[in-house]
């Protein structure tokens, strides 16, 4: 058993576990969780089979391997981190919706205090 | 339907006009600004909406007997004005004004303003249209402001000579579309609302009107800001002009613009 073949097991084997640790504990939803066990089951396919990489080097015309490997790696990060901006913009007009939302109920909640005691405090 | 000012009753045939007033730590001049907006239009409610500030905004305003909407944290002026128009549409009001609380927009224009209502949706008090002395500004500042103003006269098919300005006057039509779409992005409570408003099929025009010198300090003026500014305002409006935005009507059943309102509505 080689360094590389060792190092890809343990890597994909630390993704699991933390997979598995975090949904567990209720931090991950599961859109996120499958798509990370689909990538921890990558590296632990190629670090065993590393046939499988060359392979598909070859079939793309790839001349060194590893740079297939970083080249898919990198666009992988690439739109995950375009998804996680998206989703961020989303989540901010939500909050800023939410925050809108109280600042009014507040207010609503004034004018009924008020109207219900007209003669208390009319200003 | 909530009163919140009496007001005699020949008044009732009047629109109901809400200024709303976005202040961000604004303790020092909001007192002034909501006695000068009570003593020229002793008719209109006037709502503050206190964006998230540290300092007695939000009292200050109460104690001037304003209605006050505490936003949680800052949202900038374009969260604090949707918050206002969304206030607006539900509790039926006619007219929606927002006014800096900073005192700059002179309060005194506004009847002239809700005037121009009779064939606009929106209406915009605009410097540099020839009342009073003229506004002073930077060489950039005053490009990046000619640029938005040519771009948004062709669209709107009539003279703007100041889309940067933030006296303006919006009629239920607008505040419709303000209510629903109110853009968060920096110049989106001035450029792209106006851009959104337009699309929308809304009709925009201008009075002119005379700025005051802020009561709070004056925005400096490097030359390395004003390029800032231009840059900034140039990506404001191509962001503006490309984005799609949603279709106008109506979430909400109160958000119909066209609705006339009810008999116990009206005040």
């Amino acid at each position: 058993v080689n360094s590389t073949v060792t190092l890809g097991i343990i890597g994909s084997a630390v993704v699991l576990v933390a997979l598995f640790e975090l949904l567990r504990r209720q931090r991950l939803r599961e859109k996120y969780a499958v798509l990370w066990f689909f990538v921890a089951l990558g590296v632990l396919a190629i670090a065993i089979f590393p046939g499988l990489l060359t392979g598909l080097a070859d079939l793309v015309g790839v001349a060194l391997p590893v740079n297939l490997l970083f080249f898919l790696a990198s666009l992988f990060l690439l739109v995950l981190t375009l998804q996680h901006s998206y989703e961020l913009g989303r989540l901010e007009e939500k909050t800023r919706v939410l925050a809108e939302e109280v600042g009014l109920l507040r207010l609503e909640l004034d004018i009924a205090r008020r109207q219900a005691e007209p003669d208390e405090s009319s200003g | 339907m909530t009163q919140f000012t009496s007001r005699p009753s020949y008044a009732a045939a009047m629109p109901r006009v809400l200024v709303i007033v976005p202040a961000w730590n604004e303790q020092d001049a909001l007192a002034a600004t909501i006695a000068d907006v009570r003593a020229t239009n002793p008719d209109v409610d006037i709502l503050v909406v206190d964006d998230g500030s540290r300092d007695r905004t939000a009292q200050v305003a109460a104690d001037s007997g304003a209605l006050v909407c505490r936003l949680p944290y800052n949202l900038g002026v374009g969260g604090a004005m949707r918050a206002g128009y969304r206030f607006a549409i539900r509790h039926g009001y006619d007219v929606a004004v927002q006014i800096d609380a900073d005192g700059q927009h002179d309060p005194q224009y506004l009847g002239s303003l809700l005037e121009r209502l009779d064939g606009a949706d929106l209406v915009i008090g605009a410097r540099f249209a020839g009342e009073g002395e003229p506004y002073r500004v930077g060489l950039m500042r005053r490009l990046a402001m000619t640029l938005l103003a040519r771009t948004l006269s062709r669209m709107a098919r009539t003279r703007l000579t100041d889309v940067t300005s933030g006296f303006r006057v919006a009629n239920r039509r607008a505040i419709g579309v303000f209510a629903a779409h109110y853009p968060a992005e920096y110049l989106g409570d001035t450029v792209e609302s106006t851009v959104i408003a337009i699309r929308s099929g809304c009709t925009v025009t201008q009075v002119p009107v005379q700025m005051r010198v802020r009561q709070g300090g004056q925005a400096s003026q490097t030359p390395f800001k004003a390029a800032l500014y231009l840059c900034r305002a140039v990506i404001a409006l191509a962001l503006a002009l490309v984005r799609r935005w949603p279709d106008v009507p109506s979430p909400e059943p109160a958000r119909d613009p066209a609705r006339e309102p009810t008999r116990e509505e009206l005040p």
